[in-house]
């Protein structure tokens, strides 16, 4: 399972825009280089993320050949309740991962 | 682009940087202690932040996997490296800023990277981990991130049997070398803060590492970081955990004594 680091403030006041930072481990191989043999090196990368809150899809993006390895996705939402955060990525070659967090709103 | 194509122009970029500026006049290998400068201190505010936050740092899944490493049993002895070194904030606090250290074994110093690969072979009875490989990196980087913020230690102006090496080190720092015919003081004593190829030619001060570095898309050690700069230079690198290397850490280790420690920095 891949190794990731999500940021998410632990406590916010109901209607207040919050960040989320998210960071993964992936090599994100774009499927465009060549070994020192010619042989195409075969695409693996991350192709989808999305984040829900509470069930909720709240932000999702699409994954290409030319984002760099470990991608870094931070994006904003409102804090509306108290509740889970789940975020997936999946991606080639069956990848699949996910992390929840939970977040506390006043 | 090709490598060829990219060394090429990197050549001629470190050729118009020696014609165009006269060297700066001064001492080679005395960059006053004061005017030390981190080449964090030369990245973009992005970069930075990106080093400076732990969840935005991608050193820390290096990090995270030598925490995990650190716990695990490991080779025939069945031994963690917890096992006999315990709490690695405690144990293995200021390690890093103390490397590299005389070995008595070998009579000789040697680097971060190879006290733990002589670890796991004598203590643990593992195969040795590769120079640059995953669980090394990830390993080195979870021990010196237990050091960040600590002052790099004068090693070799405190322990006589390292001043060999250490002017041996030096020497290899002032040495012309390679096609170019530069040594690495010519960038980095002479002309650090310049422009080379679009980049500010940074003191060269081993703070960071293992580093993630952006364009390796990846983590490094020194050493990677020094066959790249010898490539540059169009020089022949030595293996990895060459003596040379070794000798080259040390001198760059006691030039950038006092500074902290900053690891796992992040590096364009």
């Amino acid at each position: 399972m891949a190794r990731a680091l999500i940021n998410v403030p632990a406590r916010a006041k109901r209607g207040e825009v919050i960040a989320i930072k998210t960071l993964i481990s992936h090599v994100m191989e774009s499927g465009f280089r060549h070994t020192s043999d010619g042989v195409r090196v075969a695409r693996d990368i991350i192709t989808t993320f999305d984040c829900t809150y509470n069930g909720v899809e709240v932000f999702h993006a699409d994954l290409y050949s030319a984002i760099a390895a470990n991608p870094f996705i931070t994006f904003h939402t409102v804090a509306t309740e108290s509740g889970t955060l789940v975020f997936k990525w999946t991606g080639d070659n069956g990848f699949s991962a996910t992390e929840s967090v939970t977040i506390q709103v006043e | 682009m090709t490598r060829s194509i990219a060394r090429g122009l990197c050549a001629a970029a470190a050729v118009a940087l020696i014609l165009s500026c006269p060297i700066r006049s001064g001492d080679a290998g005395n960059i006053p202690l004061d005017q030390r400068r981190s080449s964090y201190e030369l990245m973009s505010p992005p970069t930075r932040a990106m080093q400076d936050d732990d969840t935005a740092n991608p050193g820390t899944l290096w990090v995270l996997d030598g925490e995990a490493l650190w716990q695990r049993e490991s080779g025939a002895a069945g031994q963690a490296c917890a096992g006999c070194h315990g709490d690695a904030a405690q144990s293995m606090k200021g390690v890093a800023a103390r490397y590299p250290a005389f070995d008595a074994s070998s009579g000789r110093p040697i680097d971060l990277e190879q006290r733990i690969v002589d670890c796991r072979v004598e203590r643990q009875r593992a195969p040795a981990p590769a120079r640059e490989s995953k669980e090394l990196l990830a390993l080195t980087a979870f021990v010196a991130r237990q050091s960040r913020g600590m002052a790099i230690e004068d090693v070799a102006g405190k322990d006589e049997r390292l001043r060999s090496f250490l002017e041996s080190g030096r020497a290899a720092f002032e040495q012309r070398q390679g096609q170019l015919n530069l040594s690495c003081a010519n960038c980095h004593d002479d002309n650090w803060g310049r422009s080379l190829a679009g980049n500010a030619v940074p003191q060269g001060h081993p703070t960071g590492y293992p580093i993630y570095r952006l364009e390796w898309q990846g983590m490094g050690s020194l050493q990677r970081r020094l066959r790249n700069c010898m490539i540059g230079m169009r020089a022949e690198t030595y293996a990895y955990g060459s003596p040379e290397y070794v000798d080259l850490q040390l001198y760059l280790a006691w030039r950038a004594r006092g500074m902290p420690v900053e690891a796992p920095g992040v590096r364009p």
